[in-house]
């Protein structure tokens, strides 16, 4: 409350823009106004929901005194009959950043990152400012209130925006005729949260999405931690963060998923956001319903693409054509599922783009009403402000339109937007409707002249029987001015004349092209104009909208694909198990379980799939796959454990479909190799269709990245300042983390209270052998050392990654107790991989290490099956034992051998059908299966690939038809997809 | 597997000259020209091939038994920078990409290290020869194409100077992230410009050409020469069709002679137009993603397979994968097979094509009587990874070693596990 007193007297020492009653006042009289004003006979709608034929709105002092269809109108009230006229309470935009500036980027510092706060006394990071008040930076901009009122809003929420945790935001009317005093309505209008760093600081952490999410975990668990009286030290931005709790919480998300990322954050730390989605929550509306949260959905539905040139059209995805066709359905989607939404004009250029788009989501079938209330009383109790705005009801500011007909029909007017009870006119309602047909007599002649469009807004068109001439007409303060130019003499006519009340006609002055000026009149003939023929053609254009599919992406399934009940029979079956390759044999899966392996099995029902001549294995696993993500590393700290890949896992990404038509069933997300401890894994099965909780294991074994070497130490970029630098750096980092997690564990255990740290959790479940260490390695003194270290915390290594001198130390590593999960072949890209060999894998299976081959790479996994081949060429390793190297070995890394890796009765039925030796080079992925469900049949594919073509030709069609009618449209553009590997940063 | 032994031979010294005839006997011969000879014999005497046939052909000198054996021409690898660069993250170690947007005179050849341990290890795989690439800028320079067992480049090189290579501009590009602008694709402004640059460098040195002796030398517009009057190829990198369109058009048009193809994403979309002008592919190895998110998840594999059965004159590269990568040429080959093309035709993808499509087929490529003995004995298949083990190799009638750095380290490694 300090500030808020401290920004009073500010407000006082600048001017007084409207003299409050307590304030002296030297400049004239203090006299009161305390008439009322009656609006009367109007369509009152005093909710969306509430309407009132013939209704009376009462108004004084800025505030509704009373709204209905009996209403006692005082003695001094000034009345004015809005007979056909409707009233609507004025739009609400929880979302914008009205008057206060965007903050200004600051100034680089060259390439060296900036790993400490720039603030003193604040929180530990930079991008989370919760202590910011919107109140200290805010300007009214009269500019802007106007093109808000333009479009129908009375009031707004804003905030900066800027930074991850953005502090408190400010509810603003737009009352340019009074002071602050008046129009603002709450300068502590909510909290602001969102997943992006401010622009102000160059502070790294955190450079990634799961980065963020973390940073945020740490900083609602630090908050309580901090109410609880354990800091030593005064923390301006806890303080704050806790003062306001109780505020409600915005949270810009902006997409689909990131809605999901959020409100999972909320639910752990009791925190029910208003979250700000993307406009895409249509591709995901069960996990968005399933969220239970408060949305403030933008409507910028994306321009058609300008595909006239097919050579710039291929650039497009299907997914990005079918975003412009499916995004209109958002809104109407989304109310369809009872999902709570406001609307706001976030993301659009200018506010007055709102009805245009809003004017689209009704022809794709959303509700008017709806509509309203996602601008009124919904936003209204989002911002808890129901008792002030919203309504027309009672106590209520008077913030309302007054409008010629419905408010979302297309040719209404917006006459005027009253807000706290002040008039701003946008059109005059008094302005006579003249549309209709005329005829003019002028130079010996008679035109015909139609006027049609909006009432305020006219267009005109002037014809002599079938020829039309070009005509400009402009009307207003009842005064109408038509020009048009005969196009068979090429002779102007001007005409100008007013408007009289109660006639039908109009008349003027008629300037002849000669100069001369003389008389005219403008009879209106019978009939009315209507454009219905326009209205039918609408009709005939009825939005075609393409099936979403899982995922909604080319490739994707129209209905998920189920479980079946199967029989492979006479296959070659490599069992992964004692029992080697078995010729001629049959498998039965049931209920997504491998349940027999034998000779003449019977189907019982299930479905006979013939495999004669063909391979069935065991689905490939990919111990180091970095697709499916949409962050790698965070970079931002030298230890990075309180991040999590299951944070960023992406359905979406076609590399899924891909390694299934390579036969890959599962994968382990790796963090990225940018510190020495890395973040926590993800493991998958490559459920395509499916959200990413559906891909993430259950009961997923829990892992983190660890990685040394060269990318730890910088060494391949310009970086001299951070910690480590050296290999021995590398070392000594892991003994003062683990030294660290040991004391926060006995502490945590001897009771006393202990700042919970999700980092340092993460590294006790090391220490406790609850999480195991895939670790990125290239030389053997690193590898040795490492082994060292964890045994004197006393925890093993679970995998050594890369490990390309693994075969150096293969003997210490059998000692240790650690696996390797390496390249076939790859080397000479850097200097620590000198040394690396393609007979690294069979060295350390020849000294009993369980070997995995990984990939890395989202190319090289879809065929591992090739990979593992190379061990028979280079070390002479046999082809069953090349062949584990790709499935029971990695299950055996990853802890899941128990659940997949092999052909054996109870296991999941992980499978893959080759059409020939699947080690060989000339082997193809038939059918890829997970659980008994087929995610991958090359019949299928073949399938798809022609409803890819077929969709992209359709939607193609659409869209140049689009840019033929004129619309607006955007040149293509690629998107933004990345290929990830260890390395990569930015 | 103590049998391996303990000395490793020494690696990168060259074999002497072939001094006596040797036969290969009883191996199955791909010739590479998408034939092949069960039970052949192949002799060779001073580093020529002199005969080859079924099993009744005479033999001479020493004689291979390669029973049960596959016998192979030398793999050529197009369009690298193979012993221009040992180690990719070591700058000091990189000699592969010289400063400049038109620079036809930087060449290869003389920076080409012959001692380099990427380049050994592409032997033991057969990939016995190579063109030696410049890269990056629009042309990078000029190329020289030389064999893997050598002391010096001098000693290398098996055509000097053969090709330039020009980097055809994109009519889309990436969006510049480290400036702001997001990273997705969006048109290349600069696209029609880019073009006139080039065309402009182009008619110069043909201008320069034409002039009078005696004038102020200019080194780069006299490399360009030899693409006017057909000595040199040109290699264009285009991966899209209006790009192949344009570069094709445009550079016939402004006297060049030879162009071919590199890259070839699309060319299966244009094939009459490659066909028409007479333009091969050397196209991107199948061991890559698709560029686009809807193309069909194996376009990269059997993209070979189009162009071949299109009529086109077809060869495999891997330009944009690191050079060590160059040794799983044949298993592009392989890949490519698998999908269906006959396995003589994709043997010739990295054998007698590619010496045609790069001017060697005079001497190289393929298994014929008078051509260099440039040829190897595999156990198996060479186009798969598993049965690809050679025991043989030849590079102009020399027997060269089959050892690197790697196989030397292996063998120490074994060795110290053995002793244990």
């Amino acid at each position: 409350m300090k500030n808020r007193i401290l920004w009073m007297l500010c407000f006082l020492s600048i001017s007084i823009a409207s003299a409050q009653e307590y304030f002296p006042d030297n400049g004239g009289l203090k006299e009161k106004n305390t008439n009322y004003t009656a609006f009367t006979n109007a369509t009152l709608y005093i909710t969306p929901t509430q309407v009132v034929k013939n209704g009376t709105l009462l108004i004084q002092n800025g505030k509704v005194v009373a709204s209905g269809k009996s209403v006692n109108i005082p003695s001094n009230a000034i009345e004015i009959d809005l007979q056909g006229k409707h009233i609507y309470p004025s739009f609400i935009d929880p979302y914008t950043d009205f008057g206060v500036d965007k903050p200004k980027r600051a100034e680089g510092n060259g390439r060296s990152p900036q790993y400490e706060a720039s603030r003193d006394g604040f929180y530990w990071n930079d991008h989370i400012m919760p202590e910011n008040e919107a109140i200290s930076k805010f300007d009214y901009d009269k500019k802007k209130a106007d093109e808000f009122r333009k479009a129908g809003f009375g009031v707004l929420n804003t905030h900066i925006m800027d930074g991850i945790a953005r502090g408190t935001g400010v509810l603003v009317a737009l009352n340019d005729d009074e002071g602050a005093g008046t129009r603002i309505i709450n300068d502590q209008s909510g909290q602001f949260f969102s997943f992006q760093k401010s622009v102000t600081s160059r502070q790294s952490y955190p450079t990634s999405l799961m980065g963020a999410m973390a940073l945020l975990r740490q900083m609602y668990s630090d908050a309580d931690w901090y109410a609880k009286g354990n800091s030593k030290t005064k923390d301006r931005s806890l303080e704050a963060l806790n003062a306001n709790k109780n505020l409600v919480s915005f949270f810009e998300a902006g997409s689909k998923d990131n809605n999901v990322r959020a409100d999972k954050i909320g639910d752990a730390y009791g925190v029910n956001y208003v979250i700000v989605g993307g406009g895409d929550e249509y591709e995901m509306l069960d996990a968005i319903k399933k969220s239970n949260a408060r949305y403030i959905i933008p409507l910028n539905f994306p321009d058609a693409y300008d595909v006239s040139n097919p050579y710039a059209e291929k650039y497009l995805s299907v997914a990005d054509m079918r975003e412009w066709n499916q995004a209109p359905m958002n809104p109407k989607w989304l109310s369809d599922n009872n999902v709570e939404f406001s609307l706001t004009t976030f993301e659009l250029k200018t506010p007055s783009e709102l009805k245009g788009n809003l004017m689209k989501a009704f022809t794709y079938g959303y509700d008017q009403t709806k509509a309203l209330e996602a601008l009124t009383t919904i936003p209204a109790a989002f911002l808890n402000a129901s008792d002030q705005i919203g309504s027309l009801q009672p106590g209520r500011f008077a913030n309302f339109l007054i409008t010629s007909g419905p408010i979302f029909d297309k040719e209404t007017t917006l006459y005027e937007n009253w807000v706290q009870g002040q008039k701003n006119v946008i059109n005059t309602k008094d302005q006579k409707d003249i549309r209709g047909n005329y005829k003019i007599s002028a130079g010996g002649k008679t035109y015909d002249v139609t006027l049609t469009g909006d009432v305020a807004k006219l267009k005109s068109e002037v014809s002599v029987g079938d020829t039309k001439y070009p005509s400009k007409i402009e009307y207003s303060d009842n005064w109408v001015s038509l020009s048009f130019t005969d196009e068979t003499t090429n002779e102007v006519f001007r005409t100008t004349g007013i408007i009289p009340k109660g006639d039908q006609n109009f008349s003027g002055r008629l300037l002849l092209p000669s100069g001369a000026e003389q008389e005219f009149m403008a009879v209106k003939q019978a009939g009315t104009v209507s454009e219905e023929k326009k209205d039918k053609k609408e009709e005939d254009n009825k939005n075609e909208v393409v099936p979403i599919t899982y995922p909604n992406v080319g490739y994707g399934f129209t209905t998920k694909p189920k479980q079946q009940n199967m029989l492979f029979k006479n296959a070659t079956v490599w069992t992964g198990e004692e029992a080697g390759v078995l010729q001629n044999a049959d498998v039965l899966v049931k209920d997504g379980k491998i349940v027999s392996v034998g000779k003449d099995l019977r189907a019982g029902g299930a479905t006979v799939i013939d495999a004669t001549g063909k391979h069935l294995t065991a689905g490939v696993i990919d111990e180091h796959s970095h697709i499916a993500a949409l962050s790698i590393n965070e970079a931002g700290h030298n230890s990075s454990a309180e991040v999590t890949i299951e944070d960023v896992v992406d359905p979406e990404d076609i590399n899924i479909y891909r390694n299934l038509a390579g036969g890959v069933t599962s994968i382990q997300i790796l963090h990225g190799s940018a510190n020495p401890i890395g973040g926590r894994s993800a493991i998958l099965k490559l459920k395509w269709g499916e959200d990413a909780d559906g891909l993430i294991y259950d009961n997923s074994p829990k892992f983190i990245k660890f990685a040394l070497g060269e990318n730890v130490k910088q060494s391949n970029w310009q970086s001299y300042s951070r910690f480590p630098q050296t290999r021995m750096g590398v070392e000594q980092m892991y003994v003062n983390y683990f030294n660290r997690a040991k004391e926060y564990e006995a502490k945590k255990k001897s009771g006393e209270n202990v700042r919970y740290d999700e980092e340092m959790e993460v590294l006790v479940e090391i220490l406790n052998g609850e999480r195991f260490i895939s670790c990125h390695s290239y030389v053997q003194s690193e590898i040795n050392m490492l082994m060292k270290v964890a045994e004197r915390f006393d925890f093993k290594i679970n995998t050594f990654t890369h490990i390309l001198e693994g075969y150096k130390v293969a003997d210490k590593m059998k000692q240790h107790g650690v696996g390797a999960s390496t390249f076939s072949d790859w080397w000479a890209y850097k200097y620590e991989v000198n040394d690396a060999i393609p007979y690294n894998a069979a060295i350390m299976a020849s000294e009993g290490l369980v070997v995995a081959i990984n990939s890395d790479d989202g190319e090289m996994s879809r065929r591992l099956n090739q990979e593992a081949a190379k061990g028979v060429k280079y070390g002479g390793m046999t082809e069953e034992e090349a062949w584990k190297m790709v499935t029971i070995n990695p299950a055996k890394l990853l802890h899941i051998d128990d659940r997949t890796g092999s052909i054996k009765e109870g296991k999941d039925a992980d499978l893959v059908l080759w059409s020939d030796h699947p080690l060989s080079v000339y082997a193809k992925a038939e059918k890829t299966i997970i659980d008994g469900v087929t995610y991958f049949d090359i019949e299928k594919d073949a399938q798809m690939r022609q409803n890819v073509k077929n969709e992209r030709n359709k939607l193609v069609k659409m869209m140049l038809d689009e840019k033929n009618g004129g619309a607006k449209t955007r040149a293509p553009k690629g998107k933004d997809k990345r290929e990830f590997h260890c390395e990569t940063i930015n | 597997m103590a049998v391996l032994g303990t000395t490793a031979i020494a690696q990168q010294t060259p074999a002497p000259k072939q001094t006596e005839a040797i036969t290969i006997t009883g191996a199955t011969a791909h010739i590479g020209d998408g034939t092949v000879i069960e039970n052949s014999v192949l002799v060779f005497e001073d580093g020529k091939i002199t005969a080859i046939g079924n099993a009744s052909t005479p033999t001479k000198g020493r004689t291979i038994n390669a029973q049960g054996k596959h016998l192979y021409p030398g793999f050529i690898a197009p369009a690298k920078s193979l012993g221009l660069v040992e180690v990719n993250a070591v700058r000091a170690s990189d000699d592969q990409d010289e400063l400049g947007e038109f620079i036809p005179n930087v060449r290869s050849l003389i920076a080409y290290n012959a001692e380099s341990k990427v380049v050994e290890s592409m032997r033991p795989n057969g990939v016995l020869l190579g063109q030696v690439a410049p890269q990056g800028g629009g042309i990078s320079g000029t190329s020289s194409i030389v064999q893997f067992d050598a002391w010096n480049w001098e000693d290398a090189a098996v055509k000097v100077d053969d090709g330039i290579h020009l980097n055809w501009p994109n009519s889309f590009r990436r969006g510049r992230w480290w400036l702001g602008e997001d990273r997705g694709y969006k048109p290349n402004k600069d696209y029609a410009k880019q073009i006139q640059e080039g065309v402009d460098f182009i008619l110069n040195a043909k201008a320069y050409g034409s002039g009078k002796a005696g004038e102020q030398p200019n080194e780069a517009y006299l490399a360009m020469q030899g693409l006017f009057d057909g000595s040199k190829k040109l290699y264009v990198y285009a991966q899209g069709e209006k790009e192949m369109i344009d570069a094709v058009t445009t550079l016939k048009e402004n006297g060049v002679q030879d162009v071919v193809i590199v890259g070839g994403y699309e060319a299966h979309k244009i094939i009459p137009f490659l066909k028409k002008n007479n333009i091969p592919v050397l196209v991107r190895q199948p061991h890559a993603l698709p560029q686009r998110e809807d193309d069909d998840y194996d376009l990269p594999y059997k993209l070979p397979k189009l162009l071949v059965e299109g009529g086109l004159l077809v060869g495999l590269q891997n330009a944009d994968m690191s050079n060590f990568q160059t040794r799983n040429l044949p298993f592009y080959a392989g890949h490519v097979a698998g999908q269906g093309l006959d396995k003589e035709k994709a043997l010739q993808l990295i054998t007698g094509n590619t010496a045609k499509i790069l001017g060697i087929d005079a001497n190289y490529g393929t298994l014929a009587v008078g051509k260099s003995a440039t040829l190897f004995v595999s156990e198996g298949d060479a186009l798969d990874m598993r049965t690809n083990i050679l025991t043989h190799a030849f590079i102009d009638g020399r027997e060269i070693s089959l050892e690197t750095h790697q196989t030397e380290l292996w063998k120490r490694y074994m060795e110290k596990y053995s002793r244990e």
